[in-house]
């Protein structure tokens, strides 16, 4: 029960503080690092509204200890826009089709769709909307949601516009799977930059999802 | 909201794990992925004195086949193995119900291991794993031991393993070929838990199922996974049809012990063990 000393990265930036273990990670991001983006909801991993990107991969902030992100980074909602202020375009999709209300929801979804933005494509709606399902809104009854996504989708850069050619898939193999290889993200300046890295990453089958 | 105070435990290596877990027994509680256990602590259900957090033990993050026989590392995570290939291409009944398994974020971070060893008997992964006939294999200071599934899934939320045991691995053996295999379930919300499932495996003999070849198990129907022999039997031997599919989910709606809450009574229930049961063993043999 002893303090800790845990060393966060959280969009880029390093913070370093002495906690009790049992704090959590929610707690940490609002408390500690003061980034109140992050909201946090029921705080037993049903409403998403806590959701963050560790090491690229969407996770529930409030069921995670801030001493198991030791060393590892994070990416908040405050580390979608440029530094300038202007927005990651899924940000301005959901701008554009509303798809906000009292906006509580909002960090949760835009943490949990951004990585998976370059495969909605090939979804129906159906299958969107389980892909999303694991966060919860009161207000919008998701239609407007399911717009955003399409919108921000229809709005990446196309193939052949992305600079480096993908490279082929992996061979199927019976090696085991390496688990500490997730990309290391990075604020996005300017948001083109960080769209080809989203999509370049992707391509290298790096992400979790 | 907030987990009562405890003693924080990161080892490094499985040999590590199992003195601690030697050290505090009872007492000490693994944290692998948290999507149960942190809620449990958050809601103050579970006080444990020590978390021994094994996410650092990337010893037991793999997923190979052997001799045609999967292994999957404790801590391997959902994600892990739903984008497997290897997991896809032998073992699909594993990838189509780990689709049903609540959500994204959850499946990037809960593990296999902590699915097996939290014994919910509404969980996806038990059920599949008994389909499959899997091995728990289980180590402790005094050594290893092998679980079978109905050793594993004791009851509810009881795992077999003792206060100072760690399942380190699951073994998944080969399915016989050609077989055909689904997994079904119903919630209101998909990811929600589910009020009814199953999984199916039939292993196909010419145009009629192979004798002992048929392996149906219901999900949230009982205490743990629950296998319907009387229904496998209705298959076994003979022809697979909408008839035969009918009989066989009758047969798993009066096996079926399902519970009563808010969310749907038993009879509800039991009439979806029917319902999901013939179904899925229509889509298993399609798939055969």
């Amino acid at each position: 029960m002893d303090p800790v000393s845990v060393s966060i990265e959280i969009n880029g930036a390093v913070f370093e503080r002495e906690i009790e273990p049992r704090m959590l990670l929610s707690d940490f991001i609002r408390h500690e690092a003061r980034l109140t983006g992050t909201h946090v909801g029921c705080e037993h991993g049903v409403c998403g509204a806590c959701t963050v990107q560790l090491e690229g991969a969407p996770v529930r902030a409030c069921l995670l200890l801030a001493v198991q992100a030791h060393g590892r980074a994070l990416r908040t909602v405050e580390g979608l826009a440029g530094e300038d202020g202007t927005l990651h375009p899924l940000q301005r999709a959901f701008h554009e089709t509303h798809a906000l209300q009292c906006g509580f929801c909002t960090p949760g979804f835009l943490m949990a769709i951004e990585p998976m933005l370059d495969r909605v494509g090939e979804l129906d709606d159906a299958r969107l909307r389980e892909l999303i399902g694991g966060n919860l809104c009161r207000c919008t009854g998701y239609d407007s949601i399911v717009s955003a996504v399409r919108l921000a989708h229809a709005r990446l850069p196309q193939a052949g516009e992305m600079g480096p050619p993908t490279p082929p898939a992996a061979e199927p193999d019976e090696t085991p799977t390496p688990v500490a290889t997730r990309p290391r993200w990075r604020r996005p300046v300017p948001a083109a930059v960080g769209l080809i890295a989203l999509v370049a990453g992707a391509a290298a089958g790096l992400r979790r999802r | 909201m907030k987990p009562a105070p405890f003693d924080y435990l990161a080892p490094q290596s499985v040999a590590e794990t199992l003195q601690l877990l030697a050290r505090h027994g009872a007492e000490g509680k693994v944290l692998a992925g948290g999507q149960s256990l942190m809620p449990m602590l958050n809601f103050r259900l579970a006080q444990p004195e020590a978390v021994i957090d094994i996410n650092n033990v990337a010893e037991l993050s793999y997923i190979t086949r052997e001799q045609g026989e999967l292994r999957i590392g404790a801590l391997t995570r959902h994600a892990e193995l739903e984008r497997s290939p290897i997991v896809a291409a032998h073992w699909p009944l594993l990838t189509e119900a780990l689709r049903w398994l609540a959500h994204p974020p959850i499946r990037n971070r809960g593990t296999v291991g902590g699915s097996v060893a939290h014994a919910d008997p509404a969980a996806e992964l038990p059920v599949a794993l008994t389909a499959l006939d899997a091995r728990f294999i289980a180590e402790s200071h005094r050594g290893g031991r092998v679980l079978d599934p109905g050793e594993m899934f004791a009851g509810p939320l009881q795992s077999g393993l003792e206060p100072d045991e760690l399942l380190v691995e699951i073994r998944v053996p080969a399915v016989p070929s050609p077989s055909g295999c689904a997994f079904v379930e119903h919630a209101r919300r998909h990811g929600d838990f589910a009020l009814g499932g199953v999984a199916v495996v039939l292993v196909r003999d010419g145009d009629r199922c192979r004798e002992g070849g048929a392996r149906i198990v219901l999900l949230g129907a009982g205490p743990g996974p629950r296998r319907v022999p009387e229904a496998e039997a209705l298959l076994a031997a003979g022809p697979v049809d909408e008839e035969s599919a009918r009989a066989a989910g009758e047969a798993a709606g009066r096996a079926a012990e399902p519970p009563s809450d808010p969310h749907a009574d038993a009879g509800h229930r039991r009439r979806l063990a029917v319902a999901l049961t013939r179904r899925a063993v229509l889509q298993a043999w399609e798939r055969a």
